[in-house]
C-alpha cells in the first residue's frame, strides 16, 4: 500500500470546518444508546477546548427515520430542517454542527436541492413562515460533529493521557474505522476523504497513536438500512452486512471499531451479541467480541475521562479489555452504578463480560 | 440451533448469494472442458436459451449454466442438467459451433461422479 | 512540381503527425513537425506489440522514423503549438511556446490524446495498492520481459479491467475509447503465453471487436489460450490480509454478484482529448464535440476540416482510433490540406 496516493485523495476531499459558535442538533437514537457520547462531545468542546456551543431546547427530530422509512414527505423534511436553521438564525449562529450521521445526509441533501432548484428553497421558506412564523438564513457551514473532533484531533493528541497504544506491547492498537453510509456517500465533497478512503476517522486514529486497518469490506454498510431494520423479519438483511464485514475485518484481530455513525455504531455492537446467540462466534481474538466506540467515547478515553462516565457499559460488547490495552484503570464493579450509588439491574448476555 | 434461536429474534441470518471465485469448485468446468473443449468457445448470446423448448415451460437456462459451470457454482447445476431433453436443437443455433448438448452431457456426468466421490 | 515552395506546419508528432509530414514531404511540400516531447512518436513509443497480430511495435516505430527523414521535415521538439489564426491572404500564423510565431499556408492538428488518469477512479486504487496497473505500465513490463507483482513474485490470477474512464459519466466521459477491449485481449494472451500458469480474467461491459481480425483474435483468446471473460463493471477493489487485490464485480450472466481475488488488476485506461490540444483549440476557437474532442466539420464526409480556413485534423485529436485507422486519417487530411493548397 502506498500512503502518498491515500494522501493525494485526502487533499482533494477537504472541507471548510468552522474553528468556533456552532449550533449543536442532537441525534434521535445516540441519545438513548450511547448518551454519554454527546454529552462528552459538548463537555470537550466547551471544557478541553474551549469553544462556543449552542443548543436549543427547541430542537427536535429532524425526521430523518420516518423519511428514510417513507412516511415523511421532502416538503416536510425540508420545512423541519428549515426550522432548526430558524432556530439557529434567531441565535444568531451560522455554524451547524451534526451530531447524527442520517441528519448529516438529511441536511446535505437539502441544502444541494436548494442550491439546484432555488424555487424549492422559496416553497420551504413560505412552508415555514405559514406553519411557523418563522424565517430563516441558510447557515454557512455544515460539519458532522466527526469532522468537528478531526479538526482539533491533534489538539486533543497534544492534551492525551493515554494513547491508543497497547501498553503492554508498546505497539499501536489496530483499529476499524467505519464511516456512515450518509457521511459521504451521497456527497463525496461532503465528507472529509471523499467516499473511497474516507479520512475523517483516520486522521483521529493516526494522531491518537493507533494503527488504521483497510481490510476488504471497509467500505461495505453496516447493514442498519432504516427499511431493513424497521421492519422485523427484514433485519436478516442487515446482520448479514454486519457479518460480512466482520469476516472480513476479522484476520486483522482489530482491538476496536471507531464509526462515526448513530445506526452504524448500535448495529455492529448489538449484531456481534446477536450473531453469537444464532451462530455461537465471536470476531475479536480469543473469544471476545470487538467494541465499538463513537469517536467521542474514544476521544475522551484519550483524554483520560471516566470510562463509565463515558458511557462505555451501555454497549453489549464490553470494552474491559480494550481498556486494560490502553492502560486505563477502571473499576468493573462501578459499571452499573447509579449517581447516588444505588445499583441498576445489570444486563445479561453482555460480551467480554 | 438455528430455528430455535430465528423464533427468539423473529428473523435469522440471510444467506449470502456471492459467487466467491476464490472457494467455489471448478472441478465440473474442468471436466467438462476436457471432454468438450468447444465449451470454451461459448459467448453466452442466449441464442441456445431462446430456442430450448425444455426452457419455454420451466427456468431451464443453457446459457446460464454454462457460467455455472464456469465459475464453479454446483449447487444451482445439481438441478439445472436435469432440465435438458437433449433434443439439440440450441446445436443448429450456437453461432460459436459449441457442441451445447454433449455440454449439458457431460456436466451432468460430472455432477454424477462429484457425488460418488469419483471426480 | 507543384506547391515545392508551400509550407505545412504539423501541430503533434505522433502516429497522424509523423504520416501526415512524410506524406506532404514525399509531394515536395516543406513541412515543419512540432512535437511537445523529446522524440516524435507519441504514445506508440512505450508500446511493446500491436494488435491483432502482436507485430512488434518497433517495425511502425521504424516506418515513421523513416517516413519523417525526408529533407524537405523540419522537426522540432520539446514544443507546443499554442494558437493557430488564419489571417486574410491565406497565411496561416502559429504561436509556438517560447513566443515564437511562425507563417504557414496550411497548418494540421495532429494533436493526439492523453489516457485517462487512473487516480480518478478513486475506487480501484490506482497509486494506492501495490498491483493496480495501467495498460500501458504492463506494455513496458512486456519490453522488459518479465511480469511480476510489485513484491518481484509471479502471480498467478490477472484481471483486466475494461472501460476504465470510458462510457463513464462519473467521469464525464460517456464516449467508448474503441481501442481498449482488442488490447486487453491482446494483452491476456501475451500474458497466458508468457505464464501458462497464471490465470487471466478479462471484465467487460461490452467485447467492441470492431476492426478486422479482432473478433478473431477474441475467439482464439478463448479456444487456444482459455482466456475467461466475465461481463460485468468492477465496481470496487481493495487489499486482503495478504496483500492481494479483492474485487467485486457483478458476474451479469450469472445474476449474482461476484468476488475474486487478484494478484495484478490491469486497467485499460481509455482515451481522452490532450490536454494540449484542449488549451490549443480554446485559444484558436475550434469547436469542441460533446466527447471533448474536435469537432470536425462534417462527420461523414468532412471529418478532416476544421471550419477554419486552411486548418486541418488529423488523427486521436477528432476521436479515439487505432494505428491503422489514424493513418489513414492522416493521408485523408493531407489530401484535403493539398486540395485546399492547390485550389488556393
Amino acid at each position: 500500500m502506498k500512503p502518498e496516493g491515500k494522501k493525494r485523495i485526502w487533499a482533494e476531499y477537504q472541507k471548510e470546518i468552522p474553528d468556533d459558535h456552532f449550533f449543536y442538533v442532537r441525534s434521535c437514537i445516540r441519545q438513548t444508546f450511547f448518551a454519554g457520547s454527546e454529552q462528552y462531545f459538548l463537555k470537550i468542546l466547551r471544557e478541553d477546548l474551549g469553544k462556543d456551543v449552542f443548543e436549543d431546547p427547541r430542537h427536535t427530530t429532524c425526521t430523518g427515520i420516518g423519511y428514510h422509512g417513507d412516511v415523511v414527505p421532502f416538503e416536510t423534511i425540508q420545512t423541519v430542517v428549515a426550522r432548526h436553521f430558524a432556530l439557529a438564525t434567531e441565535a444568531g449562529y451560522r455554524h451547524i454542527a451534526i451530531s447524527c450521521v442520517t441528519s448529516f445526509g438529511i441536511y446535505s441533501e437539502i441544502l444541494e436541492t436548494w442550491k439546484h432548484f432555488p424555487e424549492t428553497l422559496e416553497r420551504t421558506r413560505e412552508d415555514l413562515y405559514k406553519a411557523t412564523g418563522r424565517t430563516f438564513e441558510v447557515p454557512e457551514t455544515i460539519s458532522h460533529t466527526s469532522d468537528i473532533i478531526y479538526k482539533f484531533r491533534d489538539e486533543i493528541a497534544r492534551k492525551a493521557k493515554y494513547n491508543l497504544i497497547n501498553v503492554a506491547t508498546g505497539k499501536p492498537l489496530k483499529v476499524v474505522e467505519h464511516i456512515g453510509c450518509h457521511y459521504s456517500k451521497m456527497f463525496p465533497k461532503y465528507g472529509i476523504g471523499g467516499a473511497e478512503f474516507p479520512h475523517v476517522l483516520v486522521g483521529m486514529i493516526e494522531s491518537w497513536g493507533g494503527d488504521v486497518i483497510d481490510y476488504p469490506e471497509r467500505r461495505h454498510c453496516c447493514g442498519f438500512g432504516f427499511r431493513q431494520y424497521l421492519v422485523q423479519a427484514n433485519r436478516g438483511y442487515s446482520l448479514f452486512a454486519s457479518r460480512k464485514k466482520f469476516e472480513s475485518m476479522e484476520p486483522y484481530s482489530p482491538d476496536m471499531i471507531i464509526a462515526n455513525c448513530p445506526g452504524c455504531t448500535m448495529f455492529m455492537d448489538r449484531w456481534q451479541y446477536t450473531i453469537n446467540e444464532i451462530d455461537g462466534i465471536t470476531y475479536g481474538k480469543d473469544g471476545q467480541g470487538i467494541p465499538v466506540l463513537t469517536y467521542e467515547e474514544v476521544a475522551g478515553l484519550v483524554l483520560g475521562y471516566d470510562p463509565w462516565e463515558l458511557g462505555l457499559q451501555y454497549h453489549n460488547v464490553q470494552s474491559l479489555p480494550l481498556l486494560e490495552k490502553m492502560g486505563i484503570r477502571a473499576d468493573p464493579s462501578r459499571r452499573f452504578l447509579a449517581k447516588d450509588g444505588t445499583r441498576l439491574p445489570e444486563p445479561a448476555n453482555l460480551i467480554n463480560g | 440451533m438455528n430455528v430455535k434461536q430465528a423464533n427468539k429474534f423473529g428473523f435469522s441470518i440471510n444467506r449470502s448469494r456471492l459467487i466467491d471465485y476464490d472457494t467455489s469448485d471448478r472441478k465440473v468446468r474442468e471436466y467438462v472442458t476436457l471432454r468438450e473443449p468447444s465449451f470454451k468457445l461459448c459467448f453466452a448470446c442466449g441464442g441456445c436459451t431462446a430456442t430450448c423448448t425444455a426452457g419455454q415451460h420451466t427456468s431451464f437456462n443453457l446459457r446460464r449454466l454454462n457460467t455455472y459451470i464456469r465459475r464453479g457454482e454446483i449447487e444451482p447445476l445439481r438441478e439445472e442438467v436435469t432440465r435438458c431433453m437433449l433434443c439439440g436443437k440450441c446445436l443448429l443455433v450456437c453461432p460459436r459451433g459449441v457442441n451445447t448438448r454433449n455440454v449439458v452431457a457431460m456436466a451432468a456426468e460430472a455432477i454424477r461422479k462429484l457425488e460418488r466421490n469419483e471426480l | 512540381m507543384k506547391g515545392t515552395q508551400k509550407h505545412v506546419i504539423i501541430a503533434g508528432g505522433g502516429v497522424a503527425g509523423m504520416e501526415a509530414a512524410g506524406a506532404l514531404a514525399e509531394m515536395g511540400y516543406r513541412v515543419t513537425l512540432v512535437e511537445k516531447g523529446q522524440d516524435p512518436g507519441g504514445h506508440l513509443l512505450q508500446w511493446h506489440a500491436l494488435f491483432p497480430d502482436s507485430r512488434p511495435a518497433e517495425e511502425v516505430k521504424s516506418y515513421l522514423r523513416k517516413r519523417i527523414g525526408n529533407h524537405n521535415i523540419t522537426v522540432i521538439t520539446g514544443t507546443a503549438v499554442e494558437k493557430i489564426k488564419h489571417h486574410p491572404g491565406g497565411t496561416v500564423t502559429v504561436n509556438l511556446s517560447g513566443s515564437k510565431e511562425e507563417k504557414a499556408d496550411a497548418v494540421i492538428v495532429a494533436t493526439g490524446f492523453d489516457l485517462f488518469d487512473a487516480r480518478r477512479k478513486e475506487e480501484y486504487g490506482y497509486g494506492i495498492y501495490d498491483n493496480v496497473i495501467t495498460a500501458p505500465e504492463l506494455e513496458t513490463m512486456f519490453n522488459g520481459g518479465r511480469v511480476t507483482k510489485a513484491d518481484g513474485s509471479v502471480p498467478s490470477r490477472i484481471g483486466m479491467i475494461h472501460c476504465v474512464g470510458s462510457r463513464d459519466e462519473k467521469v464525464n466521459n460517456n464516449h467508448c475509447s474503441k481501442v481498449c477491449c482488442v488490447t486487453a485481449v491482446k494483452q491476456a494472451i501475451e500474458l497466458r503465453k508468457m505464464m501458462p500458469a497464471c490465470e487471466v480474467f478479462c471484465f467487460y461491459m461490452d467485447m467492441r471487436m470492431y476492426g478486422p481480425y479482432y473478433e478473431e483474435l477474441y475467439r482464439e483468446s478463448q479456444e487456444v489460450h482459455n482466456v475467461n471473460f466475465i461481463r460485468g463493471k468492477v465496481s470496487e477493489a481493495s487489499v486482503n490480509i495478504n496483500n492481494r487485490l479483492v474485487i467485486k464485480v457483478e458476474d451479469t450472466l450469472a445474476g449474482r454478484p461476484l468476488k475474486m481475488e487478484l494478484d495484478i488488476m490491469v486497467l485499460m485506461v481509455g482515451m481522452e482529448m490532450a490536454e494540449a490540444g484542449t488549451k490549443l483549440a480554446v485559444a484558436s476557437g475550434f469547436r469542441l464535440g460533446i466527447n471533448r474532442f474536435l469537432e470536425a466539420g462534417d462527420h461523414h464526409y468532412g471529418n478532416n476540416l476544421s471550419g477554419v480556413s486552411g486548418v486541418f485534423y488529423a488523427g486521436t485529436c477528432t476521436a479515439p482510433m487505432n494505428i491503422t485507422d489514424t493513418i489513414s486519417h492522416a493521408r485523408a487530411a493531407v489530401a484535403e490540406t493539398v486540395r485546399y493548397l492547390d485550389g488556393r
